[in-house]
């Protein structure tokens, strides 16, 4: 910049009209193509392409190493007479819903908790993150030996306050497996509900809280009537997310039961893995995963409309 | 689209605790003095400590597992199970020396910075042309982005194997390096979006003036803005690689090309009943580099979670 005057006599000679290649690396549309370019082939080659064919694959009975033929709607037909599809939609909206609202509650809970004053309260949060951090499939084996049928910590300790007998067989009994996986994935979601809630619940302003405590507000007035409501933009967003997650999980039913015992933890996204990559059925695996869609769509709609009312509330524009 | 009318969320104050509306100085305790000592033990710290020690208890297991003897583990009766008195290190030896464990884990580092590597460059490019340039149709691709982060692996881990096959990236790292991004990129570039609005219009201005072309402009003025931005999706984006498990497991299958989750899971559950030790000392490993990344990094990590969240 500092070399501008330097040569003012030639820069007189050098004007010269635009030509459409200047006019071209100017123009907006034209870099934001050549910008967009990379992202783009990534999405639409692996993302947009795969969705398309995924749905294509679920009207064909394509098996692994061989092209399929188009048969209609026969994938849907026979997964409609299939109790154990039906038995894995049903353990699948069972999961998402039971374990969605343990976390809201948990994480809310925790969220309140950690924005108390206290002593040691950056380690506290920090330490609270961390099985967010570590990889489900790693932390779920953990879970996997906490729940052995012989050797599980949790049978010795409840022997030894006498509460029990025997050990408890919790990933071989169906009830007591679609309770263990249900609490690895609360165990896994709450640091991820509390710490973001706990960003929003920073953004409350105090005196409010000062005020309501002169109105002589009781705690969960004031929780009710301010916290609540000023949170409600920040917990819709981060419950379509939690669900969303919930709904489509795998690793971590995979890595403690893989879909076990008689199939009663088997979600859609386990037996969609089973049938198409174990079995080699790609079309009817296909078909199972697309039927998630309708679901995933359901829960987005409900999000996007709570956004919008809120917008519509608050009277703010959309920037 | 999803822009929420929250009031700006300050970071630093989320995990150093301090409310940023709170004047420090005096009233540094807010209206807690309100409550008594015994009061606020049975409201905010009993409970907290039970929350914490039931989240942070299966860590403690883990390592407790990797290190006792073979015997103690499953021989409940005879010792203590929640300590040991002799650890061994058998467990990390058999791991580190008779397994392909070093394999999986530099295959797994190599992947996750590959693609997040290409996933930055891609969306610090798309976010500076949404936000900046604002090319005719930048809101709707802007919307489109964020649907496909609402995408999940699960439904596309069926087509995208056929599509691996078909290229003949199977059993490569290739095929995860180039189908990872596609998690990454809406996310990250949300994120960048983000910090890119928040640099004034008015120095990119100036560098137009004096004749900066729009790749210097991100190159020399924005991008070194942004560096906080950057930091929290290269870790965040590093730390979903390094999870991601279905398409491991579906694009890989010789047992030296995996990573460690999906090797951990297939390779080491061999009924063995003395499996345990090294089972456990792998997971531990496995969730190390990320554990000690995040504590170097707490604040951005919580930076990406919420900004991604926020926007």
């Amino acid at each position: 910049m500092a070399d501008i005057a330097l040569a003012p006599r030639s820069a007189k000679t050098q004007i010269r009209e635009a030509t459409t290649w200047d006019q071209l690396k100017h123009n907006r549309n034209w870099l934001g193509f050549w910008f967009m370019l990379p992202a783009m082939a990534f999405l639409i080659f692996f993302l947009a392409y795969p969705l398309g064919l995924g749905i294509w694959l679920s009207f064909t009975d394509t098996r692994i190493g061989r092209i399929g033929q188009f048969i209609g709607t026969e994938n849907y037909e026979w997964l409609w007479d299939d109790s154990i599809f039906w038995l894995s939609v049903f353990n699948t909206l069972l999961y998402t819903f039971i374990a969605s609202a343990f976390k809201f509650a948990i994480g809310l809970y925790l969220a309140l908790l950690l924005n108390e004053n206290m002593p040691f309260k950056a380690i506290l949060r920090a330490m609270v993150l961390i099985p967010f951090i570590v990889p489900t499939v790693l932390s779920a084996l953990a879970f996997w030996w906490i729940f052995d049928s012989q050797f599980s910590i949790i049978s010795w300790s409840l022997k030894h306050l006498g509460l029990i007998t025997q050990n408890i067989n919790f990933l071989g009994d169906t009830t007591w497996a679609r309770i263990c996986v249900i609490f690895a994935n609360i165990w896994r979601g709450v640091p991820f509900v509390a710490i973001t809630l706990l960003a929003g619940l920073q953004t409350v302003q105090p005196s409010l809280y000062e005020a309501a405590t002169l109105d002589g507000a009781t705690r969960w007035q004031m929780f009710r009537h301010i916290t609540y409501p000023l949170l409600t933009p920040i917990i819709a967003v981060v419950m379509t997310f939690s669900v969303l997650f919930t709904f489509t999980d795998f690793q971590l039913i995979w890595a403690m039961t893989r879909g076990g015992p008689v199939n009663a933890t088997h979600l859609m996204a386990t037996l969609s893995y089973q049938r198409a990559i174990i079995a080699g059925q790609l079309g009817e695996g296909a078909a199972i995963s697309s039927a998630m869609i309708p679901f995933l769509l359901a829960a987005i709609m409900i999000s996007w409309f709570g956004l919008q009312r809120r917008k519509w509330q608050q009277g703010e524009n959309n920037d | 689209m999803t822009d929420l009318p929250t009031r700006s969320i300050d970071l630093k104050a989320v995990l150093s605790g301090s409310s940023p509306t709170v004047a420090k100085g005096d009233h540094s305790e807010g209206m807690s003095y309100l409550q008594s000592l015994p009061r606020k033990f049975v409201t905010v710290y009993l409970p907290l400590s039970i929350i914490i020690i039931i989240l942070l208890f299966p860590f403690y297991w883990m390592a407790l597992t990797a290190i006792k003897p073979d015997d103690q583990l499953l021989d409940l009766d005879k010792f203590n199970p929640f300590w040991t008195w002799n650890p061994t290190f058998k467990h990390i030896h058999k791991l580190l020396f008779e397994s392909y464990y070093p394999h999986w884990l530099w295959n797994t580092m190599y992947v996750a910075v590959c693609a997040t590597v290409l996933s930055i460059i891609a969306s610090v490019l798309a976010a500076y042309a949404i936000v900046r340039l604002r090319y005719k149709g930048a809101n709707l691709v802007g919307g489109l982005i964020f649907l496909a982060y609402l995408v999940p692996p699960s439904i596309l881990f069926i087509p995208l194997a056929t599509v691996v096959f078909q290229y003949g990236l199977f059993d490569s790292p290739m095929a995860l390096i180039l189908t990872y991004p596609t998690i990454l990129i809406p996310f990250s570039t949300w994120l960048l979006m983000g910090y890119f609005k928040t640099i004034p219009f008015e120095l990119e201005e100036c560098a137009l003036i004096d004749g900066a072309s729009r790749w210097q402009i991100l190159i020399k003025i924005v991008l070194p803005l942004a560096i906080p931005g950057l930091i929290s999706a290269f870790i965040f984006c590093f730390t979903l690689c390094w999870n991601e498990f279905i398409y491991a497991l579906t694009f890989l299958q010789s047992t030296q090309n995996k990573t460690v989750p999906v090797a951990i899971v297939n390779e080491f559950v061999d009924g063995d009943i003395y499996r345990w030790g090294s089972l456990m000392a792998g997971a531990l490993a496995g969730s190390l580099p990320l554990v000690i990344l995040y504590a170097f990094f707490v604040e951005h990590y919580v930076s990406a979670m919420t900004g991604a969240v926020k926007e």
